[in-house]
């Protein structure tokens, strides 16, 4: 029941649209529920990238922290957009800190548990990989962006 | 095309609208990090009309001469406000004028936002930093009247927290059940519980008809050119994207060319030009 209730809920996600259900019944294979209060980390940087989250509700601010130095915060992340790439690519660890604005309710997905389906399966590794890779190009382009600091003051 | 001279009338209304006369700081207001808002009074009371999106030449005495563009309320009676970021000579002596001092005004010049044509269509307002002070015009025009537009979507995007200008406006626009306003900035620490993101990636997220819809977009030009391909993406024709192309200005009126951007002179036919128009000239790489 339970599953069924979380493959209707990837379906439904705007991440999946277009998947087919036999796909969405692989990956909801692997989710469960989650939810994150206030100021509670999704991951941290140098850990395992062993789970990713679809952001059902609420906001998560993607940090890059260093010793000394306060956290800088260079995305937020929204409802409905996916937080996590580093899962896909070895060697599977997080590169930043997520961390919850507010309550945030997501479907987290079992890293090893997806990564082994898409071994078996390319064509739903296809399927997801061009998702994650439109993710990761409007990334890097916003990123390009931000590091031109176009609204800066010219020296 | 015949070339038709312009008649001497013209010619010497333009000239004529190249003396400045002489306003006074009324106010001053620190906005951000080099940025101050002025507000400008002249002796006999008498303040020139202006068209949200226009701007005014305004003189430094002694140091020189500056596009600046109008930033209050067009349908104000109030004094000229004006919003100014200190990056160079003129612009670093405009903005730390105090009240009393006078400044060298003439204008208002330019082709303002398309405030007509965007009757009874959504309107997408897409600004970039110092790119809202143009807008907030277009913005207080919108507010008085609102019914005459469809849904209004305001997306400003700023370089930090501490940048963000207009603050307390940005708060009360956000409360307004009339109007979505999402605020974005490029980087924050951790204290910031607002959005963190590029501005132009809040474009496909929005939700209005693109069709039947209206952008007005100003800021860095790089910034604007994401903001076009956002635009485009979701659907909005290039007739319909309108952007300020602020390149700098001299004689303002159409007489020296410094502002020749193409087969088009900006302090005329722009700065506020549909995207159609000047989009093969952005193609261009030496322009
Ligand atoms: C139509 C129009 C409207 C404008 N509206 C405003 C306004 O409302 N408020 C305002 O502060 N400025 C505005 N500007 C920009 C302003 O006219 C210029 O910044 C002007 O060059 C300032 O003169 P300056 O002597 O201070 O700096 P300059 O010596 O001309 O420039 C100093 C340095 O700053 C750089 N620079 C110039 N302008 C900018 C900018 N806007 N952002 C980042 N770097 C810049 C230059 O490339 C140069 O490296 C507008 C320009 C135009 C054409
Ligand atoms: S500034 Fe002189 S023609 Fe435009």
């Amino acid at each position: 029941m339970e599953t069924r209730g979380l493959a209707q809920i990837v379906m439904e996600h705007p991440f999946f649209v277009g998947l087919e259900e036999d796909f969405c019944d692989l990956v909801s294979g692997c989710a469960r529920n989650v939810r994150f209060e206030d100021g509670a980390y999704l991951f941290r940087k140098g850990e395992p990238a062993n789970e990713f989250f679809l952001v059902r509700e609420g906001r998560v601010e993607l940090q890059i922290a260093a010793p000394g130095v306060k956290p800088i915060t260079f995305l937020t992340i929204g409802d409905n957009e996916v937080v996590g790439l580093s899962w896909l690519i070895p060697p599977y660890r997080w590169s930043i800190d997520a961390k919850a604005i507010g309550r945030v309710r997501a479907i987290g997905i079992d890293a090893r548990c997806l990564r082994g389906k898409c071994e078996a399966d390319h064509h739903l590794g296809y399927e997801l990989m061009k998702r994650f890779m439109s993710v990761l190009i409007e990334r890097l382009n916003a990123a390009r962006l931000q590091a031109l600091d176009v609204y800066g003051v010219p020296a | 095309m015949v070339y038709q001279p312009d008649g001497l009338d013209a010619v010497q209304r333009r000239a004529a609208a190249t003396i400045p006369r002489i306003a006074r700081i009324r106010r001053r207001r620190r906005e951000g990090p080099q940025t101050w808002t002025l507000e400008l009074e002249t002796e006999d009371g008498e303040l020139p009309q202006f068209a949200a999106g226009q701007f005014n030449m305004l003189t430094a005495f002694g140091i020189g001469e500056a596009a600046i563009s109008v930033s209050g309320d067009p349908g104000s009676k109030g004094p000229l406000v004006h919003t100014v970021r200190a990056v160079g000579p003129v612009s670093t002596a405009l903005a730390t004028l105090q009240p009393g001092d006078s400044v060298g005004l003439r204008g208002p010049f330019g082709a303002g936002w398309p405030m007509k044509e965007a009757e009874q269509r959504d309107v997408v307002i897409v600004a970039g930093g110092l790119g809202l002070a143009p807008l907030r015009p277009a913005i207080y025009h919108l507010l008085a009247n609102r019914r005459t537009y469809g849904k209004v979507v305001i997306l400003c995007g700023s370089r930090s927290p501490g940048d963000i200008l207009f603050r307390r406006e940005l708060e009360r626009w956000g409360r307004h059940i009339e109007i979505e306003l999402e605020v974005t900035v490029d980087h924050a620490a951790d204290d910031w519980r607002g959005h963190v993101g590029v501005v132009t990636t809040f474009i496909p997220r929005t939700d209005f008809d693109p069709a039947n819809s209206i952008a007005l977009v100003c800021g860095p030009e790089l910034m604007m050119t994401f903001a076009v391909s956002a635009l485009q993406d979701a659907g909005v024709s290039d007739e319909a994207i309108y952007i300020s192309m602020e390149r700098n200005m001299k004689c303002a009126v159409g007489l020296c060319g410094h502002c020749q951007f193409g087969t088009a002179l900006l302090c005329r036919d722009g700065p506020v030009m549909a995207f159609n128009r000047v989009r093969h000239m952005l193609a261009i790489r030496e322009i």
